[in-house]
């Protein structure tokens, strides 16, 4: 915390005010990383950001600050899309690997039928031929579609957005943050 | 001057000039789109950031922004950022089901080489 004698918050130098002992950015800008606020700062606007804190427990403070660097420095490096670049990439990697996992289970559905002992004497269900193999994976890669978006790059809408992931509030909040907000990779 | 005010100058109560920055992409039939902006950006951050971007480019750069912003809105811990560690376990989630079901595969044909019938 700013006071007399301690050294001013990177949020209360960086505006060239005094860093109160109860300056609401001080707990999470500490002097030693000025350029954690600096980019907060550039997108969202220091007033902004002390509203968004104020309005939350204090609990959860830490944790939305996090959540602003990173999308403060998504949007810096990416001044078009931000973060919504990473979600649009990584929804397409979630697709590929759906209908991956769509193939790979119809294939194993069919060498599983073909194997069985106890089917292969109901030759009208197990001697599948191409065009059943054909329906079997066609099935499956619809089912695993209904779940998906198959809609590559960002071409979305917020509205497809939320009906592909459900809109956020809907969605789990409880998850832990530490990982995504450390995996800078995204953008390496 | 625009005799019809974009969404942006009717919010911030100001007139809307014929070269207004804003108005191409906040029409003023949709007033939320900008309210949602500026209540996480600010007016003059998000102008800033326009000013920044080629013309071709800023109406991606204004949905974008109002998908974050809504995010924020829903989710005033975590915003958007919460879906990418929503869609990182998901990713992870099916890479194990797909190396798993791989796995199945091969030992399958494993079998079926050894025991041809």
């Amino acid at each position: 915390m700013g006071g007399p004698g301690s050294s001013p918050c990177a949020s209360c130098k960086l505006l060239r005010r005094r860093c109160a002992k109860d300056c609401i950015f001080a707990p999470y800008f500490p002097p030693d990383d000025p350029h954690k606020f600096a980019i907060v700062h550039k997108v969202f606007g220091a007033s902004n950001v002390s509203k968004m804190l104020q309005e939350l427990p204090v609990h959860q403070r830490a944790d939305a600050v996090n959540s602003l660097v990173f999308e403060a420095n998504a949007r810096v490096r990416d001044p078009v899309y931000g973060c919504v670049g990473a979600i649009s990439y990584l929804q397409n990697q979630v697709s590929q690997l759906q209908m991956q996992l769509a193939v790979a289970q119809a294939e194993i559905l069919c060498i599983q039928m073909q194997q069985e002992p106890n089917l292969q004497s109901h030759h009208q269900i197990l001697e599948l031929d191409q065009d059943d193999k054909i329906l079997l994976l066609h099935n499956n890669i619809d089912n695993c579609n209904n779940n998906s978006n198959n809609n590559l790059g960002y071409a979305m809408s917020s509205r497809q957005f939320n009906s592909n992931f459900a809109s956020p509030n809907s969605m789990q909040m409880q998850m832990q943050m530490q990982d995504p907000l450390k995996q800078e990779s995204l953008w390496t | 001057m625009n005799p019809k005010r974009c969404a942006a100058c009717k919010y911030l109560r100001r007139r809307c000039p014929k070269d207004c920055i804003f108005s191409p992409y906040f029409p003023p039939g949709d007033p939320d789109k900008f309210a949602c902006i500026h209540r996480i950006y600010g007016a003059g951050n998000v102008s800033k950031m326009l000013q920044q971007l080629p013309v071709q480019t800023r109406a991606e750069a204004v949905e974008s922004l109002s998908f974050e912003a809504k995010c924020r809105v829903e989710d005033p811990v975590y915003g958007c950022v919460g879906i990418i560690s929503l869609l990182q376990t998901e990713i992870q989630k099916t890479q194990t089901l797909l190396a798993r079901t791989q796995a199945e595969i091969a030992v399958a044909q494993a079998k079926h080489s050894q025991n041809p019938s």
